[in-house]
């Protein structure tokens, strides 16, 4: 299993979905290498296919299918809570689901 | 550099999403007026829309006037140009105004640097609380209201009892 944690520093919430994603995995048991990637510029934005801050995928896979389309940027990027409420970070439901 | 507590409110005249010009002058009767740096599409912000929109209807009629504005770079992020903050201000139902910057030349007086960025004055214009809404983004979390006390101590002629906090949210996007 591969995890990349793509992230641009000029969002804050990136150490938060790191420490939300240590917690899930650690809470699952498993050891696995988290590839960190920080994105500088937007031609790396668009070349990583990268839509905000930030962006966590599963073999490849994102965890946020839906956010996963969004015009590549440097921003924050918006996920949904269950309730339709706005977050800068994912859910921890999210994580667990996009893990084997 | 954001300015100080104590500075008189840069002035601005802008074009608001209800199609009228808005300057500072035209708040003149309001004894707090909270200048709050916004834009569309940070979710920082969209977490923070519904506190705003409540706290100008608590505090609308005892002379708070809540004004939001949006200097990002639309350019480069579209989300944030002014036809769609029309939209989106129709959508969330704002009740209070939001501005366009485009030049940015009011956000280089203020000296935002993050969205949302509050810039609470009192009767007088002078900043008497700059920072953050309150101190959690998640509305369930917050043990702090510091613009709500804020607010009240204004509206009481008191002065604010913190004055500074750290902003939280997204950078606002400066045009290269």
């Amino acid at each position: 299993m591969e995890i990349e944690f793509l992230f641009w520093d000029g969002c804050p919430s990136h150490p938060e979905a790191r420490q939300l994603l240590d917690d899930v995995l650690a809470a699952r048991g498993l050891d696995v290498e988290v590839h960190v990637r920080e994105v500088f510029t937007q031609a790396e934005a668009e070349e990583l296919r990268f839509p905000g801050s930030p962006t966590i995928r599963v073999d490849g896979r994102d965890v946020d299918s839906e956010g996963s389309t969004a015009r590549p940027a440097l921003n924050c990027r918006i996920y949904h809570r269950p309730d339709g409420r706005p977050s800068p970070v994912p859910t921890r439901e999210q994580l667990e689901a996009a893990l084997p | 550099m954001t300015i100080a507590l104590a500075t008189e409110a840069p002035v601005f005249d802008l074009p608001g999403v209800d199609g009228r010009q808005h300057s500072l002058d035209d708040y003149a009767d309001k004894p707090a007026l909270a200048v709050v740096w916004s834009c569309n599409h940070c979710p920082y912000v969209q977490a923070w829309e519904g506190r705003m929109i409540a706290l100008q209807r608590e505090f609308g009629d005892r002379g708070l006037a809540l004004v939001a504005i949006s200097s990002n770079d639309a350019d480069n992020y579209p989300e944030d140009s002014f036809e769609a903050m029309k939209a989106h201000a129709a959508e969330q139902g704002f009740n209070f105004d939001y501005l366009y910057d485009e030049d940015q030349s009011v956000l280089n007086a203020y000296g935002a640097e993050r969205t949302p960025e509050v810039f609470l004055f009192d009767a007088e214009r002078r900043l008497v609380y700059h920072g953050a809404i309150d101190d959690s983004r998640d509305e369930e979390g917050v043990t702090q209201e510091y613009l709500k006390d804020a607010i009240e101590a204004v509206l009481a002629g008191e002065e604010p009892t913190v004055g500074d906090t750290p902003p939280v949210g997204c950078t606002v996007k400066r045009k290269s």
